[in-house]
């Protein structure tokens, strides 16, 4: 079982654990949920669930430490102290493994470039540990929990192993979304029963998160992979087709993804947080960070942002500036630097690699740049906010978005940058003739296809834009056309989903983070 | 109350103060927010600490005054 798109988790695994838990008592469903999260983590990670069980232990541990020092402590500002220091090391413990697993490997490797330029004779080898499934996602969750607890926003939890699910529930952990603490803990517990509505919406939901998996993302897939392999052979024009189409694949992917993680846990009665708000409609970088991964965008925003930004050091620097330069100017030299260690953490939390550190710093400078802007595109009244404008500031944005996508799928800095020189002068029209595609197994009618559907996306997207709510005006609608709605997307992915001979799935791209 | 309002025309003269959806409606953002918590922590002279940044609280006038009055009694 290496993904949620599965025959196997599709049809045994998922089907095998609604049944189970809709026989089991509603107090004792939990223990389905947990059986299920943790067999699903072992049968792709094998022992190393041993790490997401750590975890879980250790948590549930410094939440009680953190709470016995606010009953035994008298002094506010004694206790308040002391639970910082078991905070630090809570963070330190978790923040610790997710190194020690995913970065280990990129640190000792540049060390061993610096030794060797330096001319000395060691080299360090790293010890191979691997990467346990979603350790990125998890150890988040797993931090926000610790500061929430210490912050006295929510209450340490006493049951190890409602912690435990609440790391590592299944539909969520291979790929986020990163939830709180709050947001899902309890439901998990409570073991809501599963009704005709909770699992015809879930399913549905699915379904649509497996159309645009199967039939968009996949079916770009072998045109994606042989030009960013091959980048050398291709001209600068194709370079810019399979920078486009990879940056509609990975939203394809990552949001069809979220659609049946979020439509899975809609079946058992648990509302996972959105990750996407049609970030393709962004009139900005900072706007589109505000509509793609939001669980982690605001995460970064109230564990790194604020507390760098709040902390007294950068109060002084906002005092300091705004008598200087004024309301605006004051609050952004503090903002800067808390949004420098945040696209710095961002980059690096995407993976151990100096592409990704780039395509942080790559989006830093754009907010940055927006940010300085802002002032002076007030007082001229060049915000782009309507008709026109809006729509080039949309295709502005999300230009913008592809070249750092460009960087982040490349492999590596220097392949990314050969790439991006290519396409800048080397662009000719030559690209589009349709043999060279047909080369990339990609013929029209999968061009068709591909577009087609991306035409429904956006209708879809314009509607959501709108607020208007598509799954309860289609549950309204007359039986036999609803029905034919839902056998019509399912035969939809029969049909023209891209699975069997000749192609390849693509890799769940947010699991290996 | 008065105050709150003064600062927050201040720091964005467009703001319509009667908004309950401050944050939610992406009235402020977060450069906003850090200039009106040290506008608020100087006008009032007490500390906000990063975990009061929350919607809840910065949604609104009424909310701000009510973080206002319990930070000032829990200090």
């Amino acid at each position: 079982m290496v993904s949620y798109f599965t025959v196997m988790f599709a049809f045994i695994f998922l089907p095998v654990t609604i049944l189970l838990y809709q026989l089991f008592p509603a107090r004792k469903r939990w223990i389905v949920l947990l059986g299920a999260s943790l067999l699903f983590f072992w049968s792709i990670s094998g022992v190393l669930v041993i790490f997401v069980i750590a975890s879980g232990f250790m948590l549930h541990y410094f939440g009680l430490w953190m709470e016995n020092i606010e009953y035994e402590e008298s002094s506010r500002k004694q206790a308040r102290q002391k639970k910082k220091k078991v905070l630090l090391l809570a963070i330190c413990v978790h923040i610790g493994m997710l190194l020690v697993c995913k970065y280990l490997g990129f640190f000792t490797g540049n060390i061993n470039h610096l030794l060797s330029w330096m001319h000395l004779p060691f080299t360090l080898t790293p010890p191979a540990i691997g990467l346990p499934i979603g350790i990125s996602f998890y150890t988040l969750q797993a931090v926000s929990y610790c500061v929430d607890v210490y912050r006295q926003k929510i209450r340490a939890d006493h049951h190890p192993l409602r912690l435990l699910l609440f790391l590592c529930f299944f539909p969520a952990i291979m790929e986020g979304p990163i939830s709180r603490y709050e947001q899902i803990a309890f439901s998990l517990w409570e073991g809501n029963a599963i009704t005709y509505e909770r699992l015809t919406f879930g399913v549905q939901r699915m379904a649509w998160g497996v159309f645009k998996k199967l039939v968009i993302a996949d079916r770009l897939n072998p045109m994606v992979n042989e030009v960013f392999t091959h980048s050398q052979q291709y001209s600068g024009g194709m370079v810019a087709i399979a920078m486009i189409a990879y940056t509609v694949q990975l939203y394809m992917d990552f949001s069809g993804t979220m659609d049946v993680v979020i439509g899975t846990a809609e079946i058992f009665g648990v509302s996972l947080p959105e990750n996407f708000r049609q970030p393709f409609f962004s009139k900005s970088i900072a706007e589109f960070w505000q509509r793609w991964h939001i669980t982690l965008g605001t995460w970064f925003k109230d564990y790194v942002f604020y507390p760098v930004s709040m902390s007294s050091f950068a109060k002084k620097i906002t005092r300091k500036v705004k008598k200087r330069l004024g309301y605006y100017y004051g609050p952004l030299v503090a903002g800067s630097l808390a949004l420098f260690a945040v696209w710095i953490c961002n980059g690096l939390w995407h993976g151990a690699g100096w592409h990704f550190i780039f395509f942080g710093m790559y989006h830093f400078f754009f907010i940055l740049m927006g940010n300085m802007m802002l002032p002076l595109l007030r007082k001229y009244h060049l915000q782009w906010n309507h008709g026109f404008w809006r729509i080039l500031a949309m295709i502005r944005t999300s230009i913008l978005v592809c070249i750092g996508e460009l960087f982040f799928r490349a492999d590596g800095l220097r392949i990314g940058f050969s790439m991006f020189y290519k396409m800048v002068t080397d662009f000719h029209f030559e690209s589009f003739s349709t043999s060279l595609w047909t080369q990339l197994h990609l013929d029209i009618q999968d061009l068709i296809l591909v577009l087609v559907s991306l035409v429904l996306v956006f209708v879809i997207s314009v509607f959501k834009e709108k607020k208007i709510h598509i799954r309860q005006k289609v549950a309204v609608f007359p039986i036999v056309l609803r029905w034919s709605l839902y056998y019509g997307l399912l035969f939809a992915v029969i049909v023209f989903g891209a699975y069997g001979t000749g192609y390849v799935p693509v890799d769940p791209m947010y699991a290996s983070y | 109350m008065e105050t709150i309002i003064e600062i927050l025309k201040e720091i964005q003269p467009d703001l319509d103060c009667t908004r309950t959806d401050f944050i939610d409606g992406h009235l402020l953002d977060s450069l906003a927010i850090l200039s009106l918590v040290a506008e608020l922590e100087d006008a009032f002279d007490l500390m906000i600490p990063a975990v009061e940044i929350t919607a809840e609280n910065f949604n609104s006038v009424q909310s701000l005054l009510e973080m206002i009055e319990r930070l000032r009694e829990e200090e």
